[in-house]
């Protein structure tokens, strides 16, 4: 069952053509990788569908429902959970107040005036904290945690509202190489035990061989290959425009 | 109006544009390079002017005199400047932005009282400039020499700044750093002195228009704030950083005032229009309709590399068993304090628990929001007119006026939050300050309703809240309970979702939080909590006028915030009660009680760079970070 499709996507910069008509697909449980070379478009395009910016034609449907050009908060509440390529949480809260605040705005109780927000939601934060992997850490002030920490918090945040689909964007920019497996083969769980799909952009290859079931391949503002690992490792285009003409 | 009145009015109104750019280009060049929000800058024109007539009076008369009095003063306030940035800016440029702040403001109230200290509280009229004080004739109007010679100024210095920052290595480097100054730091560039000769430079400018406007202006006490307000809108108007925008900004800002000057009163539809009573206000409008359409001024750009708080936050904890029992030792202390001490001391402590409440709220916008509100009076003063106005024009009970306060304060607070949370950093700032300036000058102006400059008298407490006692008692219960009420905010999820916002904008969206809209609503809770401290300073003083909400109290507040420390709950109740204490406690010892106070803030800002409560929180915990 398809649960995002991206029909026709575009975005114009002045003169330039950052996005120019991308569409693929994202099924249910799916995880796909978006990729291509630096200035493909990868961002812009993820950050149209994560309501970053409006694009300027075409339609992003969710389960059937446009929601194009949403902004992010809107998208939180239709089931989209998103985390940063420079991961940033809040840093004057403790990393369960992070994960508590998470659901609270799920929970629509973000903006209550009485009642204390630390003892909001405890058990179902110390759940996601152990979830990723941080319920050691759950008392600690959040700008005190290592970077390799401060993805997995941001990972156990985007999973509040109970997502249906994950947008992230470079997951494991920032990492050492074995955090990187690490934290793709977390999410490859979650993704597996919840039905989760993920759409993220990354440019390690290991990473996108390792952990995608499908990869939709851009470049200049085009989608140039979509396909399973093998369909895209064997296509000409996606060598040409990795590896040359004289692949 | 004839038009020979128009064209008078305009010559003078382009006069003071020339004065006000060079202003203003000091404050663009210092803000552009150091991201310093120097409030002391009007400070230094004050100086500019003060010097040159002190200047000119013992150089002798003539034109030399004249002249070189105005750049001995010019460059005197140029070395002053540079003293400044090297004795205490130097050392605080790590710390946070509003701290910064804070040490702008102690040399604000040193240089006020220096100026006292030397030439007294009499205002002084400068000469006259020899061989311009003549007037040239322009279409049957006498136009004076001087107003020209400073409307050719303007344009010549705009000229010359521009071929030191495009021509020059300097003027290069300058330009660097206000594009990206790290990126600069990092490509070896002695910053060190980039930084102080960017403040000479600015200084000077500020001097040298304080200096010029000597034959025009008396040098007067109240010249440092007036100047840095106009300077700010001139900047903010114009887009920060931008010298062009600057000159532009002055130019409509000058030409609007002398337009208002020359239409005075003007019957339109049967309904008379007094447009002279709009230049006190008529720059703030300009610029609250610049900011809400353009919000990064006609010329801006939305500031690069500013610094982020992150690192300046502390937690907030979940108060503990101890602090309800200080809470508890507290509340037993100042219930029974009326037993101990005489009536002087009861009215003291009456203003503390005010302008604790006061702080508290601006905390609220300032820590939790990280919004900087630099016109928290008006809320403060809303509260106090509305409660005065309906004591005095209704006959309503205390206890009804004391009710409507909050509410007034938090419906002006919703409606100028509004705009203010479309904006972020000085701009926000900025904005408050020109409502701030707007609902000042409508009770100055508003004779008919608030009694314009004289306010109203005989706003007196209940018969059963009219012992000093009784009434301290009053004001310390309902004080205490709203500062509980804010610090309850601040734990709800409410608090949370607005820190969240200040924390990190982008993920805090992410998780479905609407920030824009979190910022907004906090507005009106601090309006109220401002509301209710400004109805209680009325019936304790018995009466009010347009200062209770002068830029001065605006300054307080942010004084006694950042005294206390802003990122602790509990500092700015504290730094409150301590700026209202020592000031009282100065004052009756010596006239001199800014200077001290000064001083005083100087000395905790180097020592205690975290404000009082957060430092010693600090030390007593050692060393932990």
């Amino acid at each position: 069952m398809t649960l995002l499709t991206i029909d026709n996507i575009e975005k114009r910069y002045g003169g330039v053509h950052a996005v120019a008509g991308v569409s693929f697909s994202v099924a249910a449980g799916e995880r796909v990788a978006l990729i291509g070379p630096n200035g493909a478009g990868k961002t812009t395009c993820f950050n149209m569908i994560g309501g970053q910016i409006r694009p300027d034609a075409g339609r992003v449907g969710l389960n059937g429902e446009d929601v194009t050009g949403l902004p992010s908060r809107k998208l939180f509440r239709k089931g989209v959970g998103r985390t940063f390529q420079i991961a940033a949480t809040f840093g004057s809260m403790t990393v369960l107040e992070n994960v508590q605040l998470a659901l609270l705005s799920h929970e629509r109780k973000a903006l209550r005036l009485l009642g204390e927000a630390t003892s909001a939601a405890k058990d179902e934060a110390h759940e996601l904290l152990a979830a990723v992997g941080l319920e050691s850490q759950s008392d600690r002030p959040c700008d005190q945690l290592a970077y390799g920490d401060v993805k997995r918090l941001e990972l156990a945040m985007a999973l509040a509202n109970a997502p249906r689909l994950l947008l992230m964007d470079e997951p494991t920019a920032g990492m050492a190489p074995r955090e990187r497996h690490e934290l793709m083969a977390l999410v490859s769980r979650i993704s597996a035990q919840r039905d989760l799909s993920v759409l993220f952009t990354e440019h390690d290859m290991d990473v996108v061989f390792g952990h995608a079931d499908r990869i939709v391949v851009l470049d200049c503002g085009r989608l140039v290959a979509q396909g399973t690992q093998e369909e895209v490792r064997v296509d000409p285009e996606v060598k040409r425009i990795y590896l040359g003409d004289a692949a | 109006m004839t038009f020979a009145d128009l064209l008078a009015q305009l010559v003078n109104g382009l006069a003071n544009a020339s004065t006000l750019f060079l202003l203003a280009s000091g404050l663009s060049l210092i803000f552009g390079v150091t991201r310093v929000v120097n409030f002391a800058h009007g400070s230094l024109y004050m100086l500019g002017t003060y010097g040159a007539i002190w200047l000119a009076e013992h150089l002798g008369g003539g034109a030399l005199g004249f002249w070189s009095a105005v750049l001995i003063a010019a460059i005197g306030v140029a070395v002053l400047g540079a003293l400044m940035e090297l004795a205490v800016l130097k050392r605080i440029y790590g710390a946070p932005e509003l701290f910064q702040l804070l040490a702008t403001f102690a040399v604000v109230l040193i240089v006020k009282d220096a100026a006292l200290l030397l030439w007294g509280p009499e205002d002084i009229l400068g000469p006259r400039a020899p061989g311009l004080s003549g007037a040239i004739e322009l279409a049957g109007q006498p136009i004076p020499q001087y107003d020209v010679l400073l409307i050719v100024l303007g344009p010549v210095v705009l000229l010359a700044l521009k071929l030191l920052l495009e021509r020059t290595r300097w003027g290069v480097l300058i330009r660097a750093a206000t594009e990206d100054r790290e990126m600069v730091g990092a490509l070896g560039v002695n910053q060190v002195w980039l930084f102080t000769g960017v403040f000479a430079l600015g200084s000077g400018l500020a001097g040298l228009a304080g200096a010029l406007q000597m034959p025009r202006e008396p040098a007067s006490l109240g010249l440092d704030l007036i100047a840095i307000t106009d300077a700010f809108v001139v900047v903010v108007v114009g887009g920060l950083g931008s010298l062009g925008g600057a000159f532009l900004a002055a130019g409509v800002i000058g030409i609007v005032k002398a337009l208002c000057f020359a239409f005075g009163t003007i019957e339109v539809l049967g309904l008379t229009l007094n447009f002279s009573k709009l230049t006190l206000v008529v720059e703030f409008v300009l610029m609250a309709l610049t900011l809400a359409f353009r919000p990064w001024g006609f010329a801006g750009r939305p500031l690069r590399g500013a610094r982020e708080p992150a690192g300046s936050v502390e937690h907030v904890h979940t108060p503990s068993r101890k602090f309800w029992a200080i809470a508890l030792a507290a509340a037993i202390v100042l219930a029974v304090l009326p037993a101990f001490v005489d009536d002087y001391t009861l009215v003291l402590a009456t203003d503390c628990a005010i302008f604790a409440l006061f702080a508290a709220s601006l905390h609220f916008l300032m820590g939790p929001g990280g919004m900087a509100s630099f016109g928290h009076a008006a809320y403060f003063g809303i509260g106090a007119y509305a409660a005065g106005l309906l004591a005095k024009q209704a006959g309503a009970p205390m206890l009804v006026a004391l009710a409507a306060a909050p509410l007034a304060g938090a419906i002006f607070a919703l409606g100028f939050g509004w705009f203010c949370v479309r904006l972020t950093g000085v701009y926000l700032a900025m904005l408050t300050l020109a409502f701030a300036q707007i609902v000042w000058s409508v009770a100055w102006q508003w004779d008919d309703v608030t009694g314009g400059s004289n306010g109203l008298v005989g706003v007196w407490p209940a018969t059963w809240a009219a012992d000093k006692t009784h009434f301290y008692w009053l004001t310390i219960a309902l004080c205490a309970m709203a500062i509980a009420a804010l610090w309850r905010v601040i734990h709800a999820p409410f608090g949370y979702a607005l820190r969240a916002g200040r924390d990190a904008n982008l993920r805090a969206d992410a998780i479905g939080i609407d920030v824009k809209r979190v910022q907004w609503l906090s507005f009106p809770v601090a309006g109220a909590a401002a509301g209710l401290a400004g109805a209680l300073y009325v019936y304790s003083k018995g009466s009010l006028a347009p200062d209770v909400m002068a830029i001065s109290r605006s300054v307080d507040g942010l004084v006694m915030v950042l005294l206390g420390g802003v990122q602790t709950l509990t500092g700015p109740v504290f730094g409150a009660a301590l700026f209202t204490w020592l000031q009282d406690e100065i004052l009756r010892r010596t006239e001199y009680w800014r200077l001290i106070l000064g001083l005083a803030i100087l000395v905790l800002v180097l020592v205690f760079p975290r404000g009082v409560v957060g430092s010693l929180r600090r030390i007593v915990r050692g060393g932990e970070t």
